[in-house]
């Protein structure tokens, strides 16, 4: 999957299937069971479709009729987040279950 | 109701991320980043031999997942894998990454890492299996070397383990 066409093309992977959506939504938009499995159906068949390696399949699918989203993709600027070298849970809650657990690095 | 026309149109195409970060470095002064250019090298190429319905198929993702329990990712060069098997809870997954807006994968870890979507397939026929685990990991590795020399081998080394006929690749 992808949804960085240039990045992918550049990488140059076997297969690929590119979904024109913002990113952090490679295979979906939250909670739309239907469309994220209409979007893997239509990926997945591209292992058997694509024969000429680096071939890209286009999934036809777009993220909102105006494609607003890409305006504020293009805009440019830096939003990352600090580097920080220390795990970064998602909750306090999980921090104190893995500090809790000697085993769960896999 | 296409207003533009995809091929002229920003807004139509697709976005080209390699030209705006390469703009973005410039202008915050930092060095040009050495993206990973296959282009001219021969295109890695193993015909998938039977029907998906078939086969067990492998999920790789490198969105930041790990499920609660685990240690999270930190965000500075980790190139380290989570195994998650792929019974697992879906209230049990986290997301965690610095580079891409996490609200949606944490409502709904499927949109980065389809576990649901994966499993509604196979029970449809569409897919044979799943391998028992899926491997995660946190991109924004920024060095390329480090991921083909150490994450890429060691998962490879696990999807055979595993005995997977295809891999579902995700990133972000």
């Amino acid at each position: 999957m992808t949804s960085a066409l240039d990045i992918t093309r550049s990488v140059n992977p076997p297969r690929a299937a590119f979904l024109d959506y913002p990113l952090g939504h490679t295979t979906g938009k939250a909670d739309d069971r239907s469309l994220q499995r209409a979007i893997l159906v239509e990926a997945l068949d591209a292992f058997t479709s694509l024969s000429v390696p680096g071939s890209v399949k286009m999934l036809p699918f777009r993220w909102s009729e105006d494609e607003q989203w890409k305006r504020s993709a293009l805009a440019g600027g830096d939003d990352r987040q600090p580097r920080y070298d220390t795990p970064q849970y998602q909750s306090e809650d999980d921090r104190r279950r893995a500090e809790a657990c000697a085993v769960c690095v896999t | 109701m296409r207003r533009q026309n995809p091929e002229s149109s920003p807004v139509g195409s697709p976005i080209e991320y390699i030209k705006r970060i390469r703009e973005n470095y410039a202008r915050l002064g930092y060095e040009a980043y050495a993206w990973v250019d296959n282009t001219g090298l021969p295109t890695p190429w193993t015909p998938l031999t039977k029907p998906l319905g078939d086969c067990r198929l492998a999920l790789v993702a490198s969105g930041g997942i790990y499920a609660a329990g685990q240690v999270a990712f930190h965000w500075r060069d980790d190139t380290t894998s989570r195994q998650i098997p792929t019974t697992v809870r879906r209230e049990d997954l986290r997301a965690t990454h610095f580079a891409y807006d996490l609200a949606d994968a944490r409502r709904d870890p499927n949109v980065v890492f389809p576990i649901d979507t994966l499993r509604g397939l196979v029970a449809e026929g569409r897919i044979g299996e799943l391998t028992a685990n899926a491997y995660t990991f946190m991109g924004g590795i920024y060095s390329s070397r480090r991921v083909s020399e150490e994450l890429a081998p060691r998962l490879t080394e696990r999807l055979l383990a595993d005995r997977a006929d295809a891999a579902l690749l995700v990133p972000v």
